[in-house]
């Protein structure tokens, strides 16, 4: 550049391209449940960070739900100080190791990227994974001072990415938290859900030893609406209750055949495998080893059942989605990931019924194409079937990843509690405050099925809104 | 962990458990179920509770050995613990003051009717009871239907005891001989819910069936236990377990339940093959 005076700062900002974190090549890990991306090593974390221009007015941290100072965060990684970064990271996010799997980053902090703009967006996801990561493998975590304990006590029902960000964040400032969950291990959708080579269970563990260490305690197979409900837990002398318990409750498709063998909603497959360790040796619950899985859907849900069928099953996996790859909701990487795999997609594609044999065992299922026409109410085109286009897939297995609604156990039983037509539970968005004092809500049993981060937003929200309302009673 | 009380074998392969749980105890209402986990590798499996003495804070759990899961629970012994029980989940059963209430049982569905008996009977019902087994030697709990019943009748496959028959010999048998019944519920083998439910429609009798499909989490999120209902699907975990008998799709609940039918004995074979693997996966199990 001959002109201007800008040129010689600009030759010291050498232009790198994002770095890529290397991965499992596909044809080995379809065999395998280990995590596929391998994380950044210390050279590649620190070359990454360059590329940040720690902006003044970092449009990123709009992005992101949590509000983490990301140029911060970014230049300690520049600088070299990883346990400096670290604690950037955790004052505002008590999942890193979590979101920096697996939040939307292309739509949240990455998408309003300054460096974004004209050249790729710094890998904001990518830095935090490492950082996390990083803090995780110098061995226990530090822990914050905690104040004298209030005396007040906290229930949070749920222990899924909102509950334990709410349960975080009342035990560091010293009031006594006890989760309650409905299975026999914690974490919600993470343990459940979300497969181990997205998100590896130790990673989770941690994370959760970690909030056992500022002493929140769990309490399993308790039904919160059933074996205790929220009246009992005022009764027992709990000053606030926080509801967090997830949109669990699977849709199905509605269409003839959707109860033979071999149909499951993706809430049950993926608990089969990720909970109950199914696809393990030494394992009692089965799953089906299905020869052709046709799986319907296009969000993360349905991307991670067909993942999964792939790996547990050997056998191909075919998944039907009724809009184009323009709408399709699930995270890129995903999308990508499931693509190297070998998934095959078939887009704008709806089904229509599922066909059994004698048995009652899945043998296809009856598709139509769809065309796209108007915007709907999301804005995106809605789609629409041609006539005379159905066809039938061949296939032995059908997993249905359409959605999910919020678990109605608590709305069910929980006189006073003001519920939506949708069967969300109504709350502030400010604060997470329901219609009955002393009781807060937030993540998916709000918000209808959404993100990690969005669940660990609103908790973060409510457990301000908590600590609040407690200075309202008197000291306990 | 919830330590066995007690543990006592009621008839070939049936067994009876009094087990801590003192929130389930304290909570339970006729109808309900848990569902529990006795080791760190097994499935979540559906039972229904008996009865709770929230005093003691315990509840009777009446198992049949049916594979791998249920063999594995009837070998731990009092002192031992079962790893999770979590409930009581599904809904109550609704009881009115019908009038006359049959109850129709089979297997070990008489358990799963026994507290529902004895709740209708509280509640002002004359209650009968038809309760059917394969052979003398399997037939249970006769004397605490009898306690709480009007009058018992008993049916046994081969003729060892009781009428020969089924289930629905006896009930039909009874109608014929001028007996009035407002209100039927049905517990049992799916084969035998089906029978009893068309019979109960032949006769216009209203009918509950308290149905058993395999399930996993009990708590309406992964739709698993699915069951058709006058052409509607339910979760029966969450919405049931009980329906209206008439309205069920037997047959797809048969065909359901043998989802696994392959792996299953493929697992249940392994343990039998390996005899002397059980014990070191049981000790293995309970260390875990
Ligand atoms: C397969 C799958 C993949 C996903 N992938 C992504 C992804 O890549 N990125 C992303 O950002 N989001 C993803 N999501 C969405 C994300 O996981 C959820 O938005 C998030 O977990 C919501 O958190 P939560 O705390 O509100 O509820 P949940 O995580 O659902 O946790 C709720 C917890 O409450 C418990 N519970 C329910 N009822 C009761 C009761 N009555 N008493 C006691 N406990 C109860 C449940 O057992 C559960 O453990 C995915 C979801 C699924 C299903
Ligand atoms: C609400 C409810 C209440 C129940 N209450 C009792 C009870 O009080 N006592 C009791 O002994 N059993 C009860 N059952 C059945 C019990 O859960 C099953 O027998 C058990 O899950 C079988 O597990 P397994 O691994 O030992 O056998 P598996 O190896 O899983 O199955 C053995 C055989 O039983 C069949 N089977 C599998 N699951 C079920 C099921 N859920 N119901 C019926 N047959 C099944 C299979 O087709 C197979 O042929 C109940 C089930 C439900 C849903
Ligand atoms: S938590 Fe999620 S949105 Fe926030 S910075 Fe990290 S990756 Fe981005
Ligand atoms: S907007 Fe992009 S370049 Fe600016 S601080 Fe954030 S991550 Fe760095
Ligand atoms: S057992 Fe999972 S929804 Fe009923």
């Amino acid at each position: 550049m001959p002109d201007g005076t800008a040129a010689p700062k600009k030759a010291k900002r050498e232009r790198v391209p994002r770095v890529k974190m290397a991965e499992q090549a596909p044809e080995k890990r379809i065999h395998n449940f280990e995590e596929v991306p391998f994380g950044y090593t210390e050279e590649q974390a620190i070359v990454e960070a360059n590329r940040c221009l720690i902006c003044k007015r970092p449009k990123c941290v709009d992005g992101c739900p949590v509000n983490i100072d990301i140029p911060k965060f970014i230049a300690q990684i520049r600088d070299g100080d990883f346990l400096g970064a670290a604690r950037t990271v955790r004052a505002t996010n008590s999942l890193p190791a979590v979101c920096g799997r697996v939040c939307p980053q292309a739509e949240q902090c990455e998408v309003l990227c300054v460096e974004g703009i004209k050249h790729e967006p710094v890998a904001i996801g990518n830095l935090e994974r490492f950082i996390a990561d990083w803090e995780l493998a110098q061995g226990q975590i530090a822990l914050p001072e905690i104040p004298p304990p209030t005396g007040y006590r906290i229930a949070v029902v749920g222990s899924g990415p909102a509950g334990l960000t709410v349960a975080g964040d009342l035990a560091k400032i010293g009031h006594d938290v006890t989760v309650f969950e409905a299975l026999h291990r914690p974490s919600g959708v993470l343990a459940y859900g979300i497969p181990e080579f997205r998100l590896p269970r130790p990673v989770v563990k941690s994370e959760i030893e970690y909030i056992q260490r500022l002493g929140v305690k769990f309490v399993y197979d308790v039904v919160i609406g059933v074996t205790v409900t929220v009246d009992e837990l005022f009764e027992q002398g709990f000053h606030a209750v926080f509801i967090g318990t997830g949109a669990g409750l699977p849709r199905m498709m509605n269409v003839p055949g959707e109860n033979l063998v071999g149909v499951y909603s993706a809430n049950e497959f993926l608990t089969r495998v990720n909970l109950m360790g199914a696809s393990r040796d030494g394992y009692d619950t089965p799953v089906r080893l299905a020869k052709h899985t046709v799986v319907v859907g296009g969000g993360n849900t349905a991307m991670d059942a067909a993942r999964v069928s792939l790996r547990v099953s050997g056998n191909p996996v075919t998944l039907a989605y009724r809009r184009s790859m323009e709408e399709i909701p699930a995270r890129r990487e995903e999308i990508h990931h499931a693509i190297e795999e070998g998934i095959k997609f078939e887009l704008l594609v709806a089904p229509l019924e599922v066909l059994g044999d004698e048995r009652g065992q899945v043998k296809a299922i009856q598709c139509i194409r769809m065309g796209l026409g108007e915007p709907d109410d999301s804005g995106r085109r809605r789609p629409e079937p041609i006539a005379g286009s159905e066809f039938v897939m061949e296939c032995d297995t059908v997993i249905v990843a359409i959605g999910n609604s919020p678990n109605p156990i608590i709305p069910r039983n929980t006189p006073g509690l003001e519920v939506s037509k949708w069967g969300t539970v109504v709350a502030d968005e400010a604060t997470g405050a329901t219609s009955r004092p002393g009781v807060y809500a937030g993540g998916d049993i709000v918000s209808g099925a959404a993100t990690v981060i969005l669940a660990m937003g609103a908790g973060r929200k409510a457990a301000t809104a908590i600590h609040e309302y407690l200075q309202t009673l008197p000291k306990p | 962990m919830h330590r066995i009380h007690s543990h006592r074998v009621l008839a070939e392969k049936i067994h009876e458990f009094w087990i801590e749980a003192p929130l389930v105890a304290r909570k339970y209402r006729a109808g309900q179920f848990v569902i529990v986990r006795t080791h760190e590798f097994g499935e979540r499996i559906p039972l229904t509770v008996v009865e709770a003495d929230a005093n003691s804070g315990r509840i009777r759990l009446i198992v049949q050995e049916a594979g791998k899961s249920t063999i594995l629970m009837c070998r731990l012994q009092a002192g031992e613990h079962f790893l999770d029980v979590v409930g009581p989940l599904g809904r109550a059963t609704h009881i009115e003051n019908w009038g006359n209430l049959v109850a129709v049982c089979g297997g070990v569905g008489t358990a799963s009717l026994l507290p529902i008996v004895r709740a209708a009977a509280a509640a002002g019902n004359s209650v009968y009871a038809v309760i059917g087994s394969r052979s003398k030697d399997l037939m249970i709990l006769e004397d605490e239907f009898r306690a709480a019943c009007k009058e018992v009748r008993v049916s046994t496959d081969d003729g060892t005891y009781g009428i020969k028959g089924f289930v629905t010999d006896v009930l039909r048998q009874w109608i014929e001989q001028g007996q009035k019944f407002q209100q039927a519920i049905i517990v049992g083998p799916v084969i035998m819910m089906k029978v009893a439910a068309a019979l109960t429609k032949e006769l216009a009798i209203p009918a509950l069936a308290s149905l058993n499909p395999i399930m996993v989490d009990g708590t309406g999120m992964c739709g698993g236990c699915r069951v058709t209902v006058h052409g509607k699907t339910y979760f029966a975990c969450v919405d049931g377990p009980e329906f209206d008998a008439h309205g069920v799709d037997f047959q797809e609940l048969i065909l359901r339940n043998q989802a696994y039918r392959n792996l299953e004995e493929r697992a249940l074979h392994g343990l039998l093959d390996k005899g002397c693997q059980l014990t070191a996966q049981l000790e293995g199990a309970k260390h875990a």
